[in-house]
């Protein structure tokens, strides 16, 4: 075969334009959720095993009482404590742990639950009665095809607030108002997990408050 | 009958009328499906993916022509009742259309009236998620047929009542396996191939036997430990890395062998998988019996940019440099229009170029290898951007091949450029491992580009391009279909359009609006002697993520195209 080359330009026909300036700007960069989380982030190392994973229980929702721990990072299964938590995001991957019996509550995705502290005067009245000092809890799972949400960002429309979002599909949340979709195709809000504090810990106050998982699954 | 009797009677009749329009009843006489037919398919049915298993996307139905194009008009239309990305063409068997959705349904219809026979609806883990939700259709044997579900098993139906006869499971979806593609259907045998490249599975190519459901056999693309090509991976790089099969493969049905594309390498900087990395990013030729790898071509080695290659080549009789070739066409993510040459042994490059701008390949060497360019090659730890896209030239929508003028139709999108930033992220089964973070990926127009979406016509025996109608605020999102009308079908705009051109001159003739955009594949069939044509438009996925990530770009282009899926069947008026 003869050898072919070729330009780096297209060798397409007339009607390809030519570039000009200042049309384009980058698309918005991203914070990742958890990646800004200098004491919780570990990136490069191996994933421990779930604490609670194949136990009984493990796979129920979370309960009235139930504690929270870090669901990933170096600190994977250490309760979240308030003070580990800072002011305005970003929020912490947990999971429930049933302080009866220890049980780390892994074992459905469905159970993994976005936290995040916040300003309580800028929560509204209802995320306000489920918070915790601010401390609030929302499901992990995107509402319309139950991809994980994990990156908080500033809202695609609304100037500099910060929101959940869920890449696979670009749906965001305002963890201020509910959970309450705030762009892209989810055709709802996440569940909401009210939280209060016991003895120095986040702990659940209640089960989901809506339904957990995509509209459909898929 | 007294005047209450009368009323009753009238009432009952009416609300049986009712009830005759809103529902076809039983498929009485259906055409079971065999080898011969598949392999010589009527002109008026569309029985594959592609129609034939060439994979050319080419109609011989004329009725609907150049001449008369601008009559088409919507006769019916079903709407699925289903959001997300509509990805499946309509696969028509005299007179019986079974249309393939989002979240596991297929429906069954009355190909003349739009009236529905049955629906299945599978019903899928709460817990189940992947990147592409949507099904891009189900193939036919005999009876029955069948699909591949994203909770990654293959699904026996009874074609006449949509009641399950089998229902084996491939692989385990929590560990991010699943599948989105059509079955191929050779001699009996169902062959399917894996997603979840994105989650850094071993992609595979399998056959189950189309009676039972029984698996007959399973090729790795990424071979194992003592396989050829294997030492083209370091150390256990190759248990996850990719190489999602995640398209219908195309058969030459001569020589019995089965071409299947094979996807990108996991995860995406190739740093983290050092090597040629076969099968990924290639094209493996099969054998459908028993699942050897007869021979590949890899497009490019090492793939660093998510360039799937999982468009199955178009199988097409050339004559080029004055001899007769039968090549596969392969219009690349990878953005080069390949021609090869497929022999019963081998498979030669005869030709590439590239058909958007790219500044990755700085060529191609004399053995088909592109030669890349390191500056836009992404690495771990710092930002590297790169054209085209990572959606690349072309992504999955299908190309056509017209038998009448020759050239190749090429969905394309130009002056989009990308980016990201390598990182080294532990592999969690069932979780996201680009290599990069998903808020890190960039999209970006080109200075100045004036347009975006494009169809390119192509002479593939000379390398010249012979039209290009431009879209200037959008992506190309869809697969295009060519018919011996000198016509060429497509959407896959994010204005909601469906369109008719010249396939001769590219000169647009004909466009409908419908209610989303349109990812689907255009396809057309006949009934008692009309000819119509069939497409599902309902906007999702990958095109709903460009759309989202142009709309951030400044450029005038909203992200505001409605979901939900409906099937639009046009016809000439009369």
């Amino acid at each position: 075969m003869s050898r072919a080359s070729f330009s780096t330009s297209s060798s397409s026909s007339d009607n390809t334009a030519e570039p000009e300036a200042d049309v384009s700007a980058e698309q918005t960069r991203r914070e990742l959720l958890l990646g800004a989380l200098a004491t919780t982030a570990c990136l490069g190392c191996s994933a421990p095993v779930r604490a609670g994973e194949d136990q009984p229980g493990s796979d129920e929702r979370p309960q009235k009482g139930d504690l929270l721990v870090l669901s990933e990072g170096d600190n994977e299964g250490q309760l979240i404590k308030p003070d580990n938590l800072k002011l305005g995001g970003p929020p912490v991957r947990a999971w429930p742990k049933d302080p009866k019996t220890s049980v780390v509550r892994s074992g459905s995705r469905l159970n993994e639950i976005l936290v995040v502290k916040l300003d309580p005067n800028e929560l509204d009245e209802t995320t306000r009665a489920r918070a915790a000092d601010g401390i609030v809890a929302y499901s992990a799972v995107c509402a319309h095809a139950a991809c994980p949400v994990t990156e908080w960002v500033k809202a695609d429309q609304g100037g500099d607030v910060t929101v959940f979002k869920c890449p696979c599909h670009n749906s965001e949340y305002d963890p201020r108002q509910g959970a309450q979709v705030v762009f892209g195709p989810a055709p709802r809000r996440l569940a909401a997990l009210p939280l209060s504090l016991s003895e120095g810990s986040v702990t659940v106050a209640g089960p989901f408050i809506g339904k957990v998982g995509g509209a459909q699954p898929g | 009958m007294t005047t209450k009797q009368w009323f009753l009677s009238g009432f009952v009749a009416f609300t049986c009328i009712v009830s005759t329009a809103a529902s076809a009843g039983p498929i009485e006489n259906y055409s079971p499906v065999t080898s011969q037919r598949l392999e010589n398919p009527e002109p008026g049915n569309w029985m594959l993916y592609r129609r034939t298993y060439d994979g050319q996307g080419y109609s011989p139905l004329d009725q609907i022509n150049t001449s008369n194009v601008k009559d088409l008009t919507p006769v019916w239309t079903f709407a699925t009742g289903v959001v997300e990305g509509h990805e499946a063409p309509p696969i028509v068997n005299n007179g019986v259309m079974f249309v393939a959705t989002p979240m596991g349904q297929v429906i069954a219809l009355n190909a003349k009236t739009g009236d529905e026979y049955w629906r299945y609806k599978r019903q899928l883990p709460d817990d189940l998620f992947q990147l592409h939700p949507t099904s891009r259709g189900v193939g036919l044997w005999e009876d029955k047929l069948y699909l591949a579900t994203t909770d990654d098993h293959v699904v026996a139906l009874d074609a006449k009542t949509g009641k399950v006869v089998w229902d084996t499971k491939v692989q385990d979806y929590k560990k991010g396996q699943y599948m989105t593609l059509m079955p191929l259907i050779v001699d009996g045998k169902v062959i399917v191939g894996g997603s979840g490249g994105e989650f850094g599975v071993r992609g595979y190519v399998a056959a189950f036997d189309a009676k039972d459901g029984k698996e007959l056999w399973r090729t790795f693309t990424i071979p194992g430990e003592g396989e050829p090509g294997h030492d083209t991976w370091q150390g256990d790089d190759w248990k996850n890395g990719g190489g999602s099969a995640w398209m219908t493969g195309t058969y030459d049905k001569e020589t019995k062998t089965v071409y299947w594309g094979v996807g990108n390498a996991a995860p995406w900087p190739g740093e983290m998988h050092p090597g040629d990395n076969l099968y990924t990013s290639s094209v493996l030729a099969l054998d459908p019996g028993n699942g050897k790898i007869k021979t590949y071509h890899q497009y490019h080695q090492n793939d660093s940019w998510d360039w799937d290659e999982v468009d199955a080549p178009m199988l097409i009789d050339l004559q080029r440099d004055g001899r007769s070739i039968k090549s596969l066409v392969h219009p690349g993510r990878d953005a080069i229009f390949w021609v090869l040459e497929r022999t019963p042994t081998k498979i030669n490059y005869v030709a590439g170029w590239p058909f958007v701008s790219t500044d990755v390949w700085k060529g191609i060497d004399e053995n088909g290898k592109p030669i890349v360019d390191p500056d836009h090659k992404p690495v771990v730890g710092k930002r590297v951007e790169f054209c085209p896209s990572l959606w690349g030239g072309k992504d999955w929508p299908s190309a056509a091949y017209s038998q009448k003028t020759g050239l190749v139709y090429v969905p394309a999108n130009e002056n989009f450029c990308g980016g990201f930033t390598g990182e080294k992220i532990p592999l969690k089964p069932g979780e996201l491992w680009l290599g990069t973070k998903p808020e890190d990926i960039g999209l970006k127009a080109k200075p100045g580009a004036d347009h975006f979406g494009e169809i390119q016509a192509w002479d593939p025996a000379t390398g010249k391009k012979v039209w290009q109608h431009n879209f200037p605020k959008s992506q190309m999102f869809g697969s295009v279909t060519a018919t011996a009308g000198d016509l060429v079908f497509a959407g896959g705009t994010n204005d909601r359009n469906f369109r008719a051109f010249n396939a001769k001159t590219g000169e647009l003739l004909w466009e409908q609006k419908t209610n989303s955009g349109i990812m689907g594949m255009p396809m057309s069939y006949e009934i008692d002697g009309t000819q119509y044509i069939a497409i599902q438009s309902g906007w999702g996925v990958d095109a709903q993520r460009i759309q989202d990530a142009l709309a951030t770009n400044n450029i005038g282009i909203e992200s505001n195209v409605p979901q939900g899926g409906v099937i639009w069947v046009f016809a000439l008026k009369k």
